[in-house]
């Protein structure tokens, strides 16, 4: 069935594939956004488990979607691949670094003789919160921004600075967008805290800092989409794959896109809904609006930077080195292959569906830790 | 294309993918083999409704988590290291590379990541059926993971399924069945994760042992004994059967490699197998420094060529055929394969260039001589020599790979020993008795990480200087960076995988002291 599609329809269903994995991994960043409010929700030691125990639950899944993200990005772009990791070094070796340090504090934090002690760990989970958001939002920013990198013709990367990626913080634009996914990770760690832990002390204060949380979260984001209204960007042409600067870009994209753009709007509302409607009803299910809205936004965005013949990586270096869903791509065959893999895509968020429900039916509570053998 | 690399560059690069692979491997196998013993366990439960055995899974599935942290943790590196480190390989083989990374995230590490939180926290939440499915899927998941990695790195090894494509300067896909179910893969698969299941038999008998010495938790040991003893000795005998079979491979694939881990110079039909040597500091062959003599050697004859070819006479070439040829037994030298490398990358140059002067017609001709399966046959597949200029480099370190070698081959056999002997010993019921076998148990452990380290030492250093078998060199493969930002992750890396191994093994070793704990649940 795949096989009758044209290349171009091909390119632009696994852009849409690896753009959702994204848009969920952003979604997910609820454990990160969680771990930078250990130590500001919890007030005691049993609050504190209790809080890490909720996120220690989903933390494979966040880690998992960031590896299948990369896996699937070298599968269908692998000039992207090859490009952006091997040419931002620093940025991606810092984001990988903070997720290592998270990935044993849960398991090793409670434990008897872990070496750096319990606090030590926490930290990790703080640090992993923090630097994991807001430096994916900046690598993210370099779509719409460009980065400093030139192709050969075997297109082999030469990085234009020694800094190897780290110079995009210099954008504030991508800052922006960095600063925008870090609160809304912490928005959305409140509302899974509001959400899943039986505890009414810990509703009460989470419910108090989503509000303190909101208020950068839209600054920092509409400024980011504000701006980028305003911005140039790199079209190409189809065919021959030359690039030049197009006033206002993304405003184009938006106009051209009608459907894109309506995902986008109803995933700014469901955001916007998820926390009006805990600030005012006092509800518990924002997480599932903010959750749902935060995933066609970030979808929409994504799709934004490339469709409609543009530029998804633009190089501020060497314009004709710009990535596009068209030169980076792998062969039709791979994508052909690959397509019927993704096929398995709906049976798997089926089955995380299901487990997620089952262990999700009762809220967990400090009577559960109690009685439960294998705790964080 | 080689310019601006330089040696230090491509070291530290290979040092920073070794450190982690290696600190990723320290983990991997007993995860692969330990769910799968506690897996077993589990039905064990289910279908003896004995209560023991929930308590007996339950103690090795809280060893199992601590070490499976610590695994992903080390993975992720490794994965976006070939982007990072190694970013002209990542173009030029992405397109067969990536697919089995994308599969592998998109089937099996959902499904281990999913069912492992349920095996964990689900015991009072779901039924006892859904839950020992989780732990079998975990245990799949887990095990399948394995499998699309390998498969990527059998790739390496021998290239299948693709075509080069010049438009694009890369590798592509023609084949993907070619490429899962290459001989290469599907051995190497088996191999590995069955000397992961020895590994982790070994791991269970040897803490289980410790046990019995100091007279605790008895009962418990001696279960997991028998579970472990006879899951060891069918996973032993099954990764002596695809070892043979990988050796076959190498020797068929990799002719250097085998010349190299068995120490044979020069060739001869029927050639004798080192059982055992010591490698000496003198130059054995003055044109190769390379080769060293051998202090000592045990040879058995024939078995060599039975080994790689089955047939007890068949000619192996060695190392020095293939570096000079052997023209009475058809062995092209690496001088010839060189000028071959080297004429295909010029074609490559003059089509590139005659697409850049719009010269269509010449550009044509040239992608049609470079497609056409005589080049492709009688040149191309020797387009990674065109980058070598001393044929001597074309030898990987030879202590290190026959070492290595020799060290796999002479544990695997004592492992097969020692699992009889444990299951011998605990249905006679006189384990208990048997201390000295007993601390011989314990200190089997790091024997099976060794066992386990040697396996891969020798197959990605034994395939140096190849990343990708006679297509492209390590050093051609390297992303262009200062060597001093490798050095800084390199030393940032290892530090930070030191520390989590020491927190590992400290936390390891506390819960093996404080045992299983009571059964207080009510399932």
């Amino acid at each position: 069935m795949f096989e009758s599609l044209s290349l171009i329809s091909l390119q632009q269903y696994w852009w849409l594939i690896v753009s959702l994995l994204g848009a969920l991994f952003v979604f997910l960043t609820f454990v990160q956004g969680g771990g930078t409010l250990l130590f500001t929700i919890a007030k005691n030691e049993t609050e504190k488990s209790l809080l890490v125990n909720t996120l220690g639950r989903k933390w494979e899944f966040t880690f998992t979607t960031l590896v299948t993200f990369g896996g699937a990005f070298f599968a269908s772009f692998p000039l992207f691949y090859a490009t952006s990791f091997g040419g931002a070094y620093w940025v991606w070796f810092a984001i990988l670094i903070s997720f290592v340090i998270q990935a044993v504090s849960y398991e090793f934090r409670k434990k008897p003789a872990n070496f750096l002690g319990a606090k030590t760990y926490e930290v990790f989970l703080f640090l992993n919160g923090l630097l994991g958001p807001l430096l994916v939002g900046v690598a993210v920013g370099t779509f719409f921004n460009g980065a400093m990198f030139s192709l050969d013709d075997m297109n082999h990367v030469t990085w234009g600075t020694p800094f190897r990626g780290l110079e995009a913080v210099l954008t504030f634009h991508n800052v922006a967008l960095g600063l925008a996914v870090l609160f809304l990770s912490r928005i959305l760690g409140l509302l899974y805290f509001m959400n899943s832990v039986d505890n009414e002390s810990i509703y009460n204060r989470s419910k108090k800092h989503l509000l303190y949380n909101t208020v950068p979260f839209l600054v920092f984001f509409l400024y980011f989409v504000i701006a980028l209204l305003f911005k140039d960007g790199f079209a190409y042409k189809s065919g021959t794959g030359e690039v030049t600067l197009e006033t206002y870009k993304y405003l184009h994209n938006l106009l051209a896109m009608p459907v894109n753009t309506i995902m986008l709007l109803i995933g700014v509302v469901g955001v916007l809904w998820g926390i009006i409607s805990t600030l005012l009803k006092g509800d518990t299910n924002g997480i599932w609006f903010a959750g749902g809205g935060t995933v066609l936004t970030v979808w929409a965005l994504l799709i934004l930077a490339a469709f409609n013949h543009t530029c998804f990586y633009p190089s501020a270096l060497n314009v004709q080195s710009s990535l596009t869903i068209e030169n980076a791509s792998s062969s039709r065959f791979t994508l052909v292959a690959m397509s019927y893999v993704s096929l398995f895509v709906p049976f798997v968020l089926g089955y995380i569906w299901y487990a997620w429900k089952s262990m999700n039916n009762k809220k967990i509570s400090t009577g559960e830790l109690e009685q439960e053998h294998h705790v964080y | 294309m080689l310019e601006g690399i330089n040696l230090s560059l491509v070291d530290w690069s290979r040092a920073q993918f070794a450190l982690t692979a290696m600190y990723h491997w320290i983990f991997v196998p007993l995860t692969l083999g330990l769910a799968i013993i506690i897996a077993i366990m589990e039905t064990l439960y289910v279908k003896t409704g004995n209560p023991e055995w929930k308590r007996i899974t339950k103690f090795w599935m809280t060893l199992f988590g601590i070490n499976f942290a610590v695994g992903i943790a080390t993975g992720i590196i490794l994965e976006f290291e070939f982007g990072t480190n190694w970013s002209n390989y990542s173009w030029f083989v992405g397109d067969i590379f990536g697919a089995p990374l994308a599969i592998e995230g998109i089937l099996a590490f959902f499904m281990e990541s999913t069912f492992i939180a349920i095996m964990f926290f689900g015991w009072n939440k779901v039924s006892k059926g859904f839950h020992l499915t989780a732990t079998w899927l975990t245990a799949i998941g887990a095990n399948l993971s394995a499998l699309w990695i390998l498969v990527a790195n059998a790739w390496m090894q021998k290239p299948v399924g693709m075509v080069f494509n010049p438009d694009t300067a890369r590798m592509e896909m023609t084949n993907f069945w070619d490429v899962l179910f290459s001989p290469m893969a599907v051995h190497k698969f088996l191999h590995t994760t069955s000397s992961s299941f020895v590994l982790a038999a070994i791991f269970v008998i040897g803490v289980s042992a410790w046990y019995i010495l100091k007279g605790r938790h008895v009962v418990m040991a001696r279960k997991s004994i028998v579970v472990a003893a006879i899951f060891g000795i069918l996973a032993s005998l099954y990764t002596v059967m695809t070892g043979d079979s990988s050796a076959r491979d190498i020797a068929h694939y990799q002719p250097m490699k085998f010349a190299s881990f068995e120490g044979l110079y020069n060739g001869s039909e029927g050639a004798g197998l080192v059982a055992l040597g010591l490698i000496s500091q003198n130059v054995a062959d003055p044109t190769n420094e390379n080769l060293k003599d051998f202090t000592v050697k045990i040879e058995i004859p024939n078995v060599l060529s039975y080994m790689a070819f089955l047939n007890w006479n068949a000619f192996v070439p060695g190392v020095n055929d293939l570096i000079k040829g052997n023209e009475k037994y058809g062995v092209m030298g690496a001088i010839d394969k060189i000028t071959r490398g080297k004429l295909a990358i010029e074609k490559l140059k003059a089509y590139k260039n005659a697409k850049k002067a719009h010269q269509l017609a010449l550009a044509d001709s040239l992608k049609t001589e470079i497609m056409s399966p005589d080049f492709q046959k009688n040149y191309f597949k020797y387009f990674g020599y065109g980058y070598i200029s001393d044929p001597h480099t074309l030898v990987p370190s030879i202590p290190l790979s026959f070492y290595s070698f020799h060290i796999m081959v002479v544990l695997g056999m004592y492992f097969i020993f020692f699992f009889l002997m444990a299951l011998y010993y605990t249905l006679k019921g006189k384990i208990h008795k048997k201390r000295s076998f007993l601390r011989i148990a314990i200190f089997t452990i790091p024997l099976a990480y060794l066992a386990s380290q040697a396996g891969w030492v020798l197959a990605e250093a034994g395939r140096q200087p190849w990343v990708i078998q006679d297509l492209m060199p390590t050093m051609a493969a390297v992303t262009k960076i200062s060597t001093g930002a490798v050095q800084v992750t390199f030393w940032l890396f290892a530090i930070i995988f030191t520390t989590l191994l020491i927190a590992e093994l400290k936390i390891m070793m506390r819960q093996i002291k404080i045992g299983p704990k009571s059964e207080g649940g009510t399932n």
